[in-house]
């Protein structure tokens, strides 16, 4: 076995001795790492996705009839809303390659501005639904509608509340992107945290495109 | 390899306190050391509690009809201590705590990718303890539905169940990010040269697991999301009253619970692999097989799951699929033995304590799997569902598995973590009670289930009063074993003789740095050379 210096190996040498391996910089650890938890979200998911079309396939008719409650032009709007702002985070992580400190720190705000107009429409459209007397344990959902249709109702609520929580845990990462990129603790050449925030944010955005359809569009 | 000895950095990590001082210096360090005895004494104390608890429950059945407890205080200990044992020992300990502390050492890296991270994980794990904890102690009522959680009781029952819920699910996520942490610091932390094929066996079986951890606890973490929401809102889809269907539950739970089963064997597997072959200073027999059936026993274990609900409902075509799936799991496992038994023989065998663990490990997992082979048989398995022989099944497996092996693994790496060396005398006897107290335990529960006494009721029918009343005195002698193990240990941590650098002669890289190790494990990062590799003697 041989032996060499841990200087000549990782960077940066100075740091790495001094302060333990909090210093320790690797830009494909972190987005190895970042991959992986996407994966758990994607089974996070996968779960609800399964029950989904379980109880689609046990309830064919009931799943059909609720699917016409949903506003489908609000459901398109918000999928706009979201591709969009995934186009601007991407965009954002080009502008920081570029040095661009000013357009990135737009870009960033662009896409946290949309990501809060998907809130404010996701609100309305819960709120719509929550005056008609639907939602999970209500009495006219639970007394006027088919179990399939309860179903549907508790799955929708489940899977966009789920989906809206994921939103605002991009927005909060967001936040923290625009403050390092901000402070240039992230700057081209240690982009690796806009990046990573990029790709949730994708993810987000993934998610919805298929509860969209599922929920909206199939009928 | 050669064994080219490093000049050790002059602190170990015991006595680096770095920024903060007393015991900020441990629960704010992300030295991979410090977290590992973290997990390590928060786990005892956990132990200690769900220990207990299986006392009382032995106590309570060494006679018929109500001994110290009545039916309500049976269910809500036997849900805590599955709860605390399965959830909070088991399935992280030996990945969170050697895992945590060799698993750098072991691939030549100065700690795991994600330090900070790594001490998320550990609040995490902290949080989920004490939710748990909270249920028991605040509420109407201790959580009663046993540790599965089934549908629909869980969002019937008037008990505190969803801070233990909640507990479970943060306990997850604690999983998940140690599972992350350790997939890429194996991936891009291995010492220059350590090809996959040149990484020990204990690393190996932490990659496997680390997989199941991330690819299966998300589902169980959405499941106990649903049970939550249907507790508190009545979403409908557990329950049948609004369409939805209990028995999804329990397909949902099992998904991860029974991978759950692997990550905590796999790792028991990995350290058996690493001191069998230092204790018969032998290089392992079949390597490359040992690495393979690994990773089958992570790819197959996900497909095994309906084994729990052959009685639940299911289709015949669902019950023979998941019959001959769980036949085809034993495989890797039997695999494994072989390899073990074949690196002993001709070994120069070295009767120490570690290698007594190991080799009791071999034994009860042998009756473990076997009788699971009954289990993963459909005409048995309906004769025996739910009664004694399912519980001494499993703790042959999970308990004898996972604490037989935490035992040589503490035995085996305690000179190395401590720098000091226990009563190797002492060591022996708590084995010999433990072991002794172990087999008498829980092997009158195969008889008893064979005679169809029921699991999960305080309360039996006269005819089997004689074989638990043995099983009753084995719980003592193992926790006699089991207190005289701690007491041994605890001593030699602080009045021990110092331990040499290398008391066992093992080949691989922790035995290569001081002892205990220094802050930076390694001053020089070893360079494996073509022609070394794990376990060369």
């Amino acid at each position: 076995m041989v032996l060499i210096n841990i200087n000549q190996l990782t960077q940066p040498p100075m740091e790495q001795v001094l302060n333990h391996t909090d210093q320790h910089y690797d830009p494909e650890a972190s987005k190895l790492g970042m991959w992986l938890f996407i994966f758990t979200e994607l089974l996070l998911f996968g779960g609800l996705f399964l029950i989904y079309s379980v109880y689609r396939y046990l309830n064919p008719e009931a799943f059909h009839l609720a699917a016409h409650e949903l506003d489908t032009f609000i459901g398109a709007f918000n999928t706009i809303i979201l591709l969009i702002s995934s186009m601007t985070i991407a965009m954002s992580t080009s502008a920081l390659q570029q040095k661009n400190k000013k357009l990135t720190i737009i870009l960033i705000v662009t896409t946290f501005i949309l990501a809060l107009v998907f809130l404010v429409n996701k609100y309305f459209e819960w709120g719509i639904k929550f005056e008609h007397g639907i939602f999970p344990g209500s009495e006219h959902l639970i007394n006027d509608f088919s179990q399939g249709e309860i179903l549907f109702f508790g799955l929708y609520f489940v899977m966009t509340g789920l989906h809206a929580l994921h939103i605002i845990a991009g927005m909060i990462i967001m936040i923290i992107a625009l403050v390092k990129v901000q402070k240039e603790i992230t700057n081209a050449d240690r982009p690796v945290l806009l990046e990573n925030a990029g790709l949730y944010w994708h993810l987000v955005d993934l998610i919805w495109i298929f509860l969209f359809p599922l929920f909206y569009l199939i009928h | 390899m050669q064994t080219a000895i490093h000049i050790p950095n002059d602190v170990s990590y015991l006595d680096y306190n770095g920024k903060y001082k007393g015991i900020f210096s441990w629960i704010f360090s992300t030295d991979h050391k410090r977290i590992a005895l973290l997990y390590m004494f928060s786990m005892m104390v956990l132990f200690l509690v769900g220990a207990t608890l299986g006392l009382a429950m032995k106590l309570e059945l060494i006679a018929p009809g109500r001994t110290i407890m009545g039916p309500q205080s049976y269910n809500a200990m036997f849900t805590v201590h599955g709860v605390i044992m399965i959830f909070m020992i088991v399935i992280p300990g030996l990945a969170a705590v050697f895992g945590n502390f060799f698993l750098p050492i072991m691939i030549g890296a100065k700690d795991v990718a994600f330090p900070r991270v790594n001490l998320l994980s550990w609040y995490f794990y902290l949080t989920g303890a004490l939710l748990v904890i909270a249920s028991v102690l605040f509420g109407n009522g201790t959580p009663d539905t046993g540790w599965t959680f089934y549908a629909p009781y869980s969002f019937k029952t008037g008990t505190n169940l969803l801070p233990a819920i909640f507990g479970a699910f943060v306990l997850g996520f604690s999983s998940i990010l140690t599972g992350l942490n350790f997939i890429v610091t194996i991936h891009r932390m291995r010492a220059p040269g350590m090809t996959w094929l040149k990484m020990p066996l204990f690393p190996w079986s932490l990659y496997a697991t680390a997989w199941i951890q991330l690819l299966a606890t998300p589902v169980i973490g959405i499941t106990l999301v649903l049970v939550s929401l249907e507790r508190i809102f009545g979403i409908g889809v557990f329950d049948p009253a609004l369409g939805g269907d209990p028995i999804l539950y329990q397909h949902l739970f099992w998904i991860y619970s029974h991978p759950a089963v692997y990550v905590m064997i796999l790792p028991a597997m990995g350290v058996i692999s690493e001191i069998i072959p230092t204790f018969s200073q032998k290089h392992i027999f079949g390597y490359r097989a040992i690495v393979v059936s690994s990773l089958a026993i992570a790819f197959v274990g996900y497909f095994v799951w309906g084994h729990h609900m052959f009685t639940s409902g299911m289709s015949g075509t669902a019950q023979y699929t998941f019959s001959l799936l769980t036949f085809l799991v034993a495989i890797p496992s039997a695999i494994k033995v072989f390899n073990w038994i074949a690196t002993m023989h001709n070994g120069s065998l070295n009767m120490e304590a570690p290698f007594l663990w190991a080799l009791s490990f071999i034994f009860v997992f042998m009756i473990g799997g076997l009788s699971g082979l009954v289990l993963g048989a459909l005409a048995t398995n309906v004769y025996v569902h739910d009664t004694q022989f399912v519980v001494a099944h499993f703790h042959f497996i999970v308990f004898g598995g996972v604490g037989f092996s935490f035992f040589g693994a503490i035995h085996y790496w305690f000179p190395k973590m401590f720098g000091r060396m226990y009563d190797k005398a002492w060591a022996k006897i708590g084995w010999i009670f433990f072991t002794i107290g172990f087999l008498t335990l829980y092997s009158p529960m195969f008889y008893l289930g064979m005679l169809g006494m029921p699991r999960r009721y305080y309360d039996y029918l006269p005819e089997f009063h004689a074989a638990n009343i043995l099983s009753t005195l084995g719980s003592w002698v193992m926790a006699f074993g089991i207190v005289i193990i701690i007491i041994n240990l605890f001593r030699s941590a602080k009045n021990g003789p110092i331990a040499e650098m290398n008391p066992w002669h093992g080949k691989t890289l922790e035995w290569t740095v001081a002892s205990p190790p220094p802050v930076e494990n390694f001053e020089n990062i070893p360079v494996y050379g073509e022609n070394d590799g794990p376990y060369q003697y």
